[in-house]
């Protein structure tokens, strides 16, 4: 029932406002910042940075990423089979409502074990 | 009448509970965090057996709120060559999707911003996972080396533990076979089982992972302070450092209602079908006069007259809150007892959030903290395969109980033992394979030396 969204939209937009109008208000209250250009150096332990931040970083965390785009698809795939479970089970289905997602975990697993093998999943 | 006001009366009189709600989780909810970290500092403090904040306000009690107003007229600073959109936006971020998701989550029967939407738990878990979103914009217009390692860490920890989460929920959502919070508690009542009892691996897994999704230790690589100074907060101050911590306690709050609602029995009472137990309905009016009665005897030992002023009121409104508790009660004839499923509710479902949340501070104050590729070996070589092995665990359960007539109890008994079984296997092959992984490393390492 979409009118039952309603109200958690009007909840999503009261949400938002509250950091907003709250930044902005006591924007206008508290005091501007002040101070030298070293004050608004990044703060790297009293070291000066010598290079942006925002270079090259480790690939192992794209290597995260992607498998986190599987499994997570995975996960959703899982969930409207596990609503659909105890519905099946009551209408006599246990075989299908089984072996349906075991083929799905099975090839899931197929997967997993070479990503072990391949050493993908470590990070160190 | 004008048709536009019409309909928007017509509107506000349907669902002016879920607005009244709504309203209320976002003015009470900060402030719940502030008294939550306050906790903290308590719990930290008397772990070592000592007192934690004690000065502003009897003993500590006006501390968040302090705080609170030192943060929001601090100054802020912005470093020169950080992103300001960006650095604006990201906490602001954080912190809407930690509250929004708290729209779905019902606090007791009565309470929930969002009533009767049929994908509830589905939209708390998509929508506090756009939280990583704020952490790592955060972290990447500070442009600072701390935070943007933070940041990324941060991200790779939550999207690795989700799917943790998400198997460990799917073994609940199996069992109660529906995404409606309220129809989730039900079915637990209707199955005489809180779902902890006929799935405790998944709720093992989901505690630890929920441990691991609000960045808390022995989790808390993101915002290491030993390593990365304060991670992707590290340029952040005054208010804008607050929204994040805002968003973190929002999030504690998050996964502890999932949790409760999910494996706890949401606010169900203890033993929700046995009627001899009946008594344990009193347990809220009776626990609150308690706290009334020991404030009252602890009022005249305070040093200060303001002490024990303070202590008086927290008296005051125990005893208020525990007479509205009778007055609610089935036996009374007053308009309130039409609450009593509402607040009894609330009562329970708080109770067991705050638990949740207590073994988050305990787990914090005990354990010391992981390395990050300890942290990523655990969810990735541990947790992901248990957690899938517990879906196929309690899928078996189920099958054994209704096609075979197992016994549920015996059913779920076998089908765990399996499952732990399984999760020494993993131990093992990990043992086995990260001892290889690290002769590897090490010749790697020779090899390096040799190179250079």
């Amino acid at each position: 029932m979409p009118a039952a969204y309603i109200p958690l939209l009007l909840f999503s937009l009261l949400v938002l406002t509250f950091p907003v109008v709250t930044l902005v208000v006591f924007k206008c209250i508290r005091p501007g910042s002040r101070g030298g250009p070293a004050k608004f150096q990044p703060y790297e332990c009293g070291i000066l940075p010598e290079t942006s931040a925002r270079g090259r970083y480790s690939a192992r965390f794209y290597i995260i990423g992607m498998l986190f785009v599987v499994f997570e698809v995975e996960t959703i795939f899982l969930f409207p089979w596990a609503i659909l479970f105890r519905t099946w089970l009551a209408q006599h289905l246990a075989a299908f409502a089984l072996s349906y997602m075991f083929v799905f975990l099975g090839i899931l697993l197929v997967g997993y074990v070479w990503l072990y093998k391949k050493g993908a999943l470590d990070l160190a | 009448m004008n048709p536009t006001l019409h309909s928007i009366l017509a509107f506000v009189q349907t669902w002016w509970v879920e607005l009244l709600c709504a309203v209320l989780i976002v003015l009470v909810v900060p402030l719940i965090a502030g008294y939550l970290a306050l906790v903290e500092r308590k719990v930290m403090a008397d772990m070592p057996a000592r007192l934690g904040p004690m000065r502003v306000g009897p003993p500590g009690l006006l501390q968040p709120i302090a705080d609170a107003l030192k943060l929001l007229i601090k100054e802020d600073s912005i470093p020169d060559n950080a992103d300001r959109f960006i650095f604006w936006l990201a906490p602001v971020l954080s912190v809407t999707a930690a509250l929004t998701s708290m729209g779905a989550v019902a606090f007791g029967p009565w309470f929930q911003a969002a009533r009767d939407i049929n994908i509830g738990l589905l939209f708390v878990v998509g929508v506090s996972s756009l939280g990583p979103i704020g952490i790592v914009l955060g972290g990447w217009a500070s442009n600072n080396h701390y935070s943007i390692i933070g940041a990324l860490r941060s991200t790779a920890q939550l999207i690795s533990y989700e799917t943790t989460a998400g198997f460990a929920l799917v073994s609940g959502l199996l069992l109660a076979g529906t995404l409606n919070v309220r129809a989730i508690v039900e079915a637990q009542r209707t199955d005489h089982a809180w779902y902890i009892f006929l799935a405790p691996v998944g709720f093992s897994t989901y505690l630890i992972a929920s441990i691991a999704e609000t960045n808390r230790a022995p989790f808390d690589l993101p915002a290491a302070a030993s390593e990365l100074v304060a991670g992707y907060m590290t340029e952040y101050s005054g208010f804008r450092w607050s929204l994040y911590f805002l968003a973190e306690y929002a999030n504690m709050i998050v996964v502890a209602s999932v949790g409760t609602t999910l494996f706890l029995g949401g606010w169900l009472r203890p033993f929700p079908n046995v009627h001899w137990l009946g008594w344990l309905d009193a347990a809220p009016t009776l626990l609150l006069a308690a706290v009334g009665a020991y404030c009252v005897f602890r009022a005249g030992k305070q040093p200060a007259r303001l002490q024990s002023l303070v202590m008086w009121a927290v008296a005051f409104s125990s005893f208020v809150v525990s007479a509205i508790f009778v007055f609610a009660s089935p036996f009374s004839h007053l308009p309130l007892a039409k609450m009593h499923d509402g607040l009894y509710g609330a009562f329970w479902f708080l109770l067991k959030v705050s638990a949740y949340i207590y073994i988050f501070m305990w787990l914090r104050f005990a354990l010391p903290r992981f390395r990050f590729e300890q942290l990523m070996r655990l969810g990735w070589h541990i947790l992901i395969p248990l957690a899938l092995v517990n879906v196929v665990g309690v899928a078996i359960a189920l099958a054994l109980h209704s096609e075979f007539s197992w016994n549920r109890w015996l059913a779920t008994f076998f089908t765990t033992l399996a499952t732990l079984g399984a999760a020494m296997m993993l131990l093992r092959w990990n043992d086995k394979y990260s001892a290889a992984a690290a002769l590897l490393a090490d010749s790697s390492i020779a090899e390096d030396l040799h190179a250079g």
